[in-house]
């Protein structure tokens, strides 16, 4: 499978951008969502993945950027996928500046160390994605997963402050800063959330943090049916309370609340007046984890006060109270797509390769295009995956 | 401008909508920069999106630079028109089209007022969060440009935070939407990067915005220290306890002094006056209120007062919000700086603004979002005396690049605009705003809404359709084609 790299003399530029040492044939097991790539490259730093990025844009070979590699099935399968980027090795916390309640740390840093060396000062960031003791902060980014705390702490694109990319072309470009308040320029550390590796590859990330919870308490209520479902998540929305998450489950909505015990313990009370209240088991929070295994899997959005009609489709899912849902489905994805948009909402689909993962972005499309045309004029970047063909 | 394009604009406005005497395009030729001037050839006054498009489609065609403003109330200078070329006043779109309240969503035209939407949602207990000192009068598109903040944005988030959705004439007249009422809508979040981009882009004709249920309780504090410093140790203190306040502002003896003159707002006599507000479920807000004293008083507040009263909590934050036209009352001229630094920088800078104020024999006074490090100083000087304002305007720019030096940033929710474009290249490397660029060209490849903002050279984008015709940026050698 290498020939082709090696045939042109790129092998040999990658290793010498990056050592020999870092430069593998890729194997099945490096298969991207059914497309088999060439090679996989481990750059060490920023400039060594500019450099890849560079030869690759050059050569005319395709770049599939990849961090821990628990999400690489999302998105459609790529057009094409010469060279692996992997972000394993840049993986260090660059620098915690507790006081300041900030974090600059490198793309290819886990969640799971990432909030280690944040508990040292008793601070962490406020996600809760999946998988994190694989997910990377460049794959939580690219995929834009940050779980139920969006309820309380807001999404990735709310606490991330600053970004590096690496584009294409090989330009390392910064934006943002490392300050919470700042708006000096194009905010393109939301351009680079959620855009799935295909403008310019992440290689760090600030992010504003939060103090660690002084006390958390899991409750539950059963629910019986999807009417009384809806009526409790909007009772506590509705509500002067401030829970850190909400999600409802098949029968169940939990309640996650931080704060003081005096705190806690009197919005346990007010709760009380919308069901019979259980403690829960934090566990309840990755619920969402044990929805993967066989099947289609699909995220549905949808408005809080439709969030029992869109998961009226579903046998299992967990819906978080934002209105961002996640199921197996085994029915019509079509079908079920359609029904999501013609309510105002969307359906993305993991991991089916007949289908287009995303949906419609709407008539935004063409201006889509057009931003990563200036990007990435040549497609090296994820070519395929994206919304439209992008 | 060409009679025949104006004779266009009056027949998509009609007579009301389209201001071309002379007297009257004077009131559009500055925002509240006032030392920027430029008098537009025109003003539309739209009435409708299909009239911001069909403006809008002219300049395209005729190659016109337009400029939208809302309330005109910026401090940047991004409304300033730009010579030759037309402002897009959005001041009659204002209608709130949808309150829905079961999702906490408000769909509003551009001209709306900030304080408007919380107007129409606070019988059912909700508010619109971003609050900048002029949202009485400021609007929620020119919120959107700006990505405002104010004092609660400690907890609560930037405009950016609240916008969901955005319906965009783009600088070519075409229509698009951004996001919408439900979260992570497909494709790249370009609401994320419009807002806050300071009209550049093209102009928002719908926005859908986010609204917060009420916290059931609200408290403020005040908390006196002999200086600034001490204050600023408190508010380590409180975040280091691992609270997240509402707000935390700080005040300096002059700006609590102009306060005072301006709206008696009761404020004790010292050196730094810190303005601590909470906000949640009481059982919550009360456990952290009695921490917040406790590590006031350890960092030396002499005096510590709880607001009695929405009333008394009212006239705190009056004081607060009129700091910097108090100035006038002190100081017959002023400039209002607005910078950032990582919070812990603040006893440095503070310092080191002393200096420049006894080297310069001028007085600064401070005005903080303490607990996002977003400083105000402002800078008093007298224009009768020669050779004060220039020598105010270089210690103001000054404080900015200690800002920069000390990892922070030039402005944490003024904007760019006119006036600070010319300090992007020190905090921004040539790589940096080249890619910013890039979203430029794919959004208004003839670089027509509001040019000439923001970047220190406008880039002009490669391909153009047809024959080479130089640019009027270009002819009069303020932009660079690459």
């Amino acid at each position: 499978m290498l020939s082709r790299v090696e045939a042109d003399g790129i092998g040999e530029v990658l290793r010498t951008i990056v050592g020999p040492e870092h430069v593998r044939a890729a194997t099945d097991a490096d298969a991207i969502a059914g497309v088999f790539p060439l090679v996989v490259v481990e750059p060490a730093d920023e400039r060594q993945t500019a450099s890849v990025l560079r030869c690759a844009n050059q050569a005319g070979l395709s770049v599939i950027p990849c961090g821990g590699g628990t999400k690489l099935n999302w998105g459609n399968p790529p057009r094409s996928a010469d060279v692996v980027l992997s972000m394993r090795r840049q993986n260090r916390v660059i620098e915690h500046a507790w006081a300041d309640l900030t974090v600059t740390v490198e793309a290819g840093c886990t969640i799971a160390e990432l909030q280690r060396t944040l508990a040292q000062h008793g601070q962490r960031l406020a996600v809760d994605p999946l998988w994190p003791e694989r997910a990377t902060v460049g794959g939580i980014l690219s995929t834009n997963d940050s779980g139920a705390l969006r309820l309380g702490y807001g999404s990735l694109r709310d606490l991330i402050i600053g970004v590096t990319l690496a584009l294409a072309d090989g330009t390392i470009a910064s934006s943002g800063g490392k300050v919470v308040k700042n708006v000096a320029g194009y905010d393109l550390p939301k351009l680079a959330t959620g855009g799935m590796g295909t403008l310019g590859v992440i290689t760090r990330a600030v992010f504003r943090l939060h103090p660690l919870p002084r006390n958390s308490r899991t409750l539950s209520i059963a629910v019986p049916d999807a009417a009384e479902m809806q009526r409790v998540i909007l009772a506590i929305l509705g509500a002067q309370l401030a829970p850190a998450a909400v999600q409802a489950r098949n029968g169940s909505v939990d309640i996650l609340l931080e704060g003081t015990l005096d705190g806690i313990a009197a919005q346990e009370s007010a709760i009380g007046k919308f069901g019979k209240v259980q403690e829960g088991s934090p566990s309840v929070w990755n619920a969402r984890e044990e929805l993967w295994g066989g099947g289609n899997m699909v995220k549905f959005t949808t408005v809080p006060a439709r969030i029992a009609a869109a998961s009226a489709y579903f046998s299992r899912f967990v819906i978080q109270a934002t209105g961002i849902g996640f199921a197996p489905f085994e029915g019509d994805l079509a079908q079920l797509r359609a029904a999501m948009e013609q309510d105002g909402g969307s359906l993305v689909i993991f991991g089916n390769r007949k289908l287009d993962a995303w949906g419609s972005p709407g008539d935004a499309l063409p201006l889509m295009r057009a931003v990563k045309a200036q990007f990435d004029p040549k497609g090296t970047l994820n070519p395929g995956r994206f919304v439209g063909g992008i | 401008m060409n009679p025949k394009t104006l004779e266009e604009l009056r027949g998509i406005l009609g007579p009301q909508g389209l201001v071309s005497s002379p007297e009257e395009l004077r009131t559009y030729e500055c925002d509240g920069l006032t030392n920027f001037r430029v008098i537009p050839s025109a003003v539309a006054l739209p009435d409708s999106t299909e009239q911001v498009q069909a403006v809008v489609r002219v300049c395209h065609r005729e190659r016109i630079p337009f400029v939208a403003r809302g309330s005109g109330t910026g401090l940047s200078g991004g409304a300033l028109p730009v010579a030759g070329g037309i402002v897009i006043s959005l001041a009659r779109m204002k209608r709130i089209l949808e309150v829905d309240l079961p999702n906490a969503r408000v769909v509003v035209e551009p001209g709306v007022i900030n304080l408007e939407v919380t107007g129409r949602v606070a019988s059912a207990s909700y508010f619109y969060a971003p609050d900048p000192s002029s949202q009485s009068v400021c609007s929620i598109g020119g919120n959107v440009a700006e990505n405002s903040g104010g004092a609660h944005c400690l907890k609560y988030g930037f405009t950016t935070t609240h916008v969901l959705g955005l319906e965009v004439v783009l600088p070519d007249g075409s229509l698009v939407h951004f996001g919408g009422k439900t979260l992570d809508t497909p494709g790249y979040d370009l609401a994320g990067v419009f807002v806050g981009s300071e009209g550049t882009l093209g102009i928002a004709t719908k926005i859908t915005l986010r609204i917060v249920k009420r916290p059931e309780c609200v408290r403020t504090l005040l908390a006196a220290f002999g200086s600034p410093t001490e204050a600023g140790a408190a508010v380590s203190g409180i975040i280091a306890a691992g609270m997240l306040p509402a707000a935390i502002e700080m005040m300096d003896n002059l700006a609590i002094q102009a306060a005072e003159a301006a709206v008696h707002a009761n404020y004790p006599d010292c050196g730094g006056l810190l303005l601590v507000e909470l906000d949640g479920p009481v059982a919550e807000v009360d456990a952290l209120m009695a921490d917040v004293d406790t590590i006031c008083r350890q960092h030396g507040a002499s005096e510590i007062r709880v607001a009695q009263s929405e009333t008394e909590r009212a006239l705190v934050w009056k004081g607060r919000k009129a700091a910097f036209a108090a100035m006038g009352r002190i100081s017959p001229n002023y400039i209002v700086q607005d910078g950032v630094i990582p919070r812990t920088s603040l006893p440095q800078i503070l310092s080191e603004i002393d200096q420049l104020s006894t080297e310069t024999g001028l007085r600064v006074a401070n005005v903080f979002h303490a607990g996002d490090g977003n400083l105000h100083p402002l800078v008093l000087y007298d224009r009768r005396i020669s050779g004060q304002e220039k020598a105010a305007e270089r210690l103001s720019e000054r404080i900015l690049e200690l800002c920069i030096e000390k990892g922070g940033s030039i402005t944490g929710e003024h904007g760019v605009g006119e006036e600070k474009k010319h300090m992007m290249s020190k905090m921004f490397a040539e790589p940096d705003l080249d890619t910013m660029q890039r979203v430029r060209c794919a959004f208004d490849p003839l670089n027509l809404s509001n040019p000439t903002k923001v970047f220190p050279r406008t880039r002009l984008c490669g391909e153009k359709p047809g024959e080479y015709v130089p640019h009027p940026l270009e002819v009069a050698g303020v932009a660079e084609r690459f």
